[in-house]
């Protein structure tokens, strides 16, 4: 009789690891997302010195950042949608019809029909509230009739572009609604919408503590139950990177300061004397910044870490197995369209915020951008994969292209000549890449 | 219908009369089958007979057309695999039914999953289960971070019926669990198969190796067209007998011949 008490390991022999391969696998990183961080760092260098060096200069990169907040929040959405083998065409919509309630709100409606006053905080705040509630009971409204009544969600979203666009013009017999409340306008960024260097440093330390924490919780977790570790130094190395992006990130942003006109009103207003040579007074994170960011985290959060993320996920690996294991398939879809039509209020409030108005053109197209966003971070649209924090790179790749062709002047015709051919050329990279592995 | 274990048991689980038709296939066609605690009832059948669709009602896969079913003598609703759960009814499909693109250790935890005091889900612990429950299936297996999909079908299969036993279940139905498997796998479930029963808990064993039937079963059901050929120990059949009951629905003398028995006398 053969030994059969020492039970070998069940796996086929390890191919031969190169040094970067093993490198990969002990820090257990993602290829993919390293793929998708070197394509983000040729197109920033290719279009900086493209731009005569425009674009790396932390004036662009904080505008680029304020400009990708809206679409990389609704993309994480999207992650949940396009993993179980669904599509939401209606979020530019829904984004329109809840800019435009938010709009009215508190411009029309709360001051005229319910008497408060302009200036008020319960008008930014009802508003930006009723928003979020309209955004959510569109996307449950269309969840219901995707999971419960079975219409399929292309053709229902595809229906909601239609009306949530046309209601949102009804809402105001397509006049644009202007201008929003002091308050709510910080969710637009600007001067005013920053943190400033202080609470932007502050927030640094704070991610960076967090980052740490988490390294080692994960590391104490898998000793409790004798698990294989990551080697210590892989674990100092993924550390130290993540504060170093943290930190490089508030540097950025505290060194883009206030334009001079703001600098001599700010300083007018509070009796400052300008001294020689000028004030700098450093814009930091913008607050829409901080909110996608945030979402981000409760999104991975979400998906990673709750029932309901793993629900979704097994859903998009097989609807079938989901459902013989007893998960209500049909509540969870549901929930995921809710949570789009949410993301999408928060859009909203990012958008016409900046704007300063809400329009009825508010949020056109922008389906195809947070799809393109998604699909570009890696989430498959065969179902079943897909990562939260791939599609925010995705929503900032996106974002970086189209400001850079800005700063390079290119015509916008050939802007989306260009956009189209890298969402199909990154697309068929990941194809090519999801064969080899 | 005289009972062929002892009477004075009551079954672990009975299921009367089940009809149910897709379109205007009678996929299952009043059949009638129960099963005892600590015993192991074999469905036999050709391909298409019925035995898969037949237990899925049991595991509220499918709602059936008509009959009842009744767990410990009382008859239970079982509209929804949840339903079946609950009564303590596990099951390892034909197909496993696994989530392809998460780990072996979501798969055994889907719908159930382990959480921390903190409301989230706890994967460390639930993947140390999985260890456990995989060591005594398959110790060979390592593959715990992996989507289930890179794994081999045997391997797959390991994880489906982890996941049958890894929740105490009381009734088991296990239909074509040794499919994929290899030699010393399939002789690993086979010891399963007897301590489980050992345990008391009831199973349904749905396969076409009638040398394995022989060997875990205490009854034969054989199944044809949808309908229940007959129900048989199988100390009281021989093999040819049984395979007689498949391909020609002939009711052998050892046998309690069923609706879908062949009606001329042989
Ligand atoms: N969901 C379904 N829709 C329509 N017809 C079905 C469905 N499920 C099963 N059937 C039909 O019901 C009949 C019985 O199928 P079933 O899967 O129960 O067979 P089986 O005895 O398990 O066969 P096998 O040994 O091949 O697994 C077949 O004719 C099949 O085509
Ligand atoms: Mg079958």
């Amino acid at each position: 009789m053969t030994d059969i008490t020492t039970t070998p390991v069940d796996r086929a022999r390890a191919s031969e690891l190169g040094p970067f391969a093993r490198f990969l696998k002990a820090t257990e990183l993602d290829v993919r997302m390293l793929g998708m961080l070197a394509a983000l760092a040729i197109i920033w260098v290719g279009l900086h010195f493209l731009s005569g060096g425009l674009f790396l200069t932390p004036r662009n990169l904080w505008n680029l950042s304020v400009q990708s907040a809206s679409v990389a929040i609704m993309a994480t959405g999207m992650v949940l949608v396009i993993v179980t083998r669904n599509i939401d065409l209606s979020v530019g919509s829904i984004l329109g019809f809840s800019g435009m309630v938010m709009g009215v709100m508190q411009a029309q409606w709360l001051p005229q029909y319910l008497g408060i006053p302009l200036g008020s905080h319960w008008l930014w705040i009802i508003a930006l509230c009723s928003g979020l509630i309209v955004g959510t009971a569109i996307g449950a409204l269309q969840g219901y009739v995707i999971a419960y009544m079975g219409v399929p969600a292309f053709i229902v979203t595809l229906g909601g572009l239609l009306i949530w666009r046309g209601g949102a013009w009804w809402l105001t017999s397509g006049q644009t609604v202007a201008p929003m409340d002091e308050t709510y306008r910080l969710m637009g960024g600007g001067p005013e919408g920053s943190i400033g260097a202080t609470w932007s440093w502050i927030v640094a330390v704070i991610a960076c503590l967090g980052v740490i924490w988490l390294l080692r919780s994960a590391r104490t977790q898998r000793k409790r139950f004798h698990f294989p570790l990551r080697p210590v130094w892989a674990e100092v190395f993924l550390g130290a990177v993540a504060c170093l992006v943290i930190l490089g990130a508030v540097l950025v942003a505290n060194s883009y300061g206030w334009p001079i006109g703001i600098v001599r009103r700010y300083a007018q207003e509070n009796g400052i004397t300008l001294p020689e040579g000028g004030l700098f007074i450093a814009h930091g994170i913008a607050i829409p910044v901080l909110m996608a960011v945030a979402v981000g985290i409760v999104m991975t959060f979400l998906t990673r870490r709750t029932r309901f993320g793993r629900y979704v996920f097994a859903i998009g690996g097989n609807p079938e197995a989901a459902a013989l294991a007893g998960i209500a398939t049909r509540w969870v879809t549901m929930k995921i369209f809710m949570l789009m039509g949410l993301l999408a209020a928060i859009g909203a409030a990012i958008s016409s915020a900046r704007l300063n108005a809400s329009t009825n053109a508010l949020g056109t197209l922008d389906e195809l951008l947070v799809i393109a966003a998604a699909v570009i971070g890696g989430t498959s649209l065969a179902g079943g994969a897909g990562t939260v924090l791939g599609a925010m790179l995705g929503a900032l790749l996106m974002q970086s292209l189209q400001s850079g062709m800005v700063l390079l002047g290119i015509d916008t015709p050939l802007q989306n000549i260009i956009v189209g051919f890298v969402l199909v050329l990154a697309v068929w990279l990941d194809t090519m890449y999801r064969k080899r592995v | 219908m005289v009972p062929l274990a002892p009477t004075t048991e009551v079954p672990l689980v009975e299921m009367r009369d089940i009809s149910i038709a897709f379109g205007g296939i009678r996929a299952v066609d009043d059949a009638s089958i129960d099963l005892y605690p600590g015993e192991v009832v074999a469905l036999l059948g050709h391909n298409g007979a019925g035995k898969s669709t037949l237990i899925k009602i049991l595991s509220g896969a499918y709602k059936r057309d008509s009959g009842a079913i009744l767990v410990n003598g009382a008859e239970v609703a079982i509209n929804s695999p949840r339903d079946a759960k609950q009564y303590g009814i596990e099951t390892i499909y034909q197909t496993l039914a696994l989530a392809d693109n998460v780990d072996a250790a979501a798969n055994l935890f889907l719908g159930r999953e382990l959480m921390t005091s903190w409301g989230t889900l706890d994967d460390v612990a639930m993947e140390a289960e999985a260890r456990k429950v995989m060591g005594r299936l398959n110790p060979r297996f390592q593959r715990f971070k992996d989507p289930v999909a890179r794994l081999s079908g045997g391997q797959r299969q390991s994880v489906a019926i982890a996941r049958a036993i890894l929740f105490n279940a009381r009734i088991l139905i296990m239909d074509e669990p040794t499919a994929a498997l290899g030699p010393q796998e399939t002789a690993q479930v086979g010891e399963l198969v007897k301590q489980l029963k050992s345990e008391g808990i009831g199973i349904f064993l749905i396969s076409h190796d009638i040398h394995d039937v022989f060997d875990l079963a205490d009854r034969v059901c054989v199944m044809k067209n949808g309908q229940v050929v007959g129900t048989a120990k199988t100390t009281d059949v021989t093999q040819d007998e049984v395979l007689g009951m498949i391909i020609l629905g002939k009711c052998p003398p050892g046998a309690i011949p069923g609706p879908g028995a062949m009606k001329a006398a042989a």
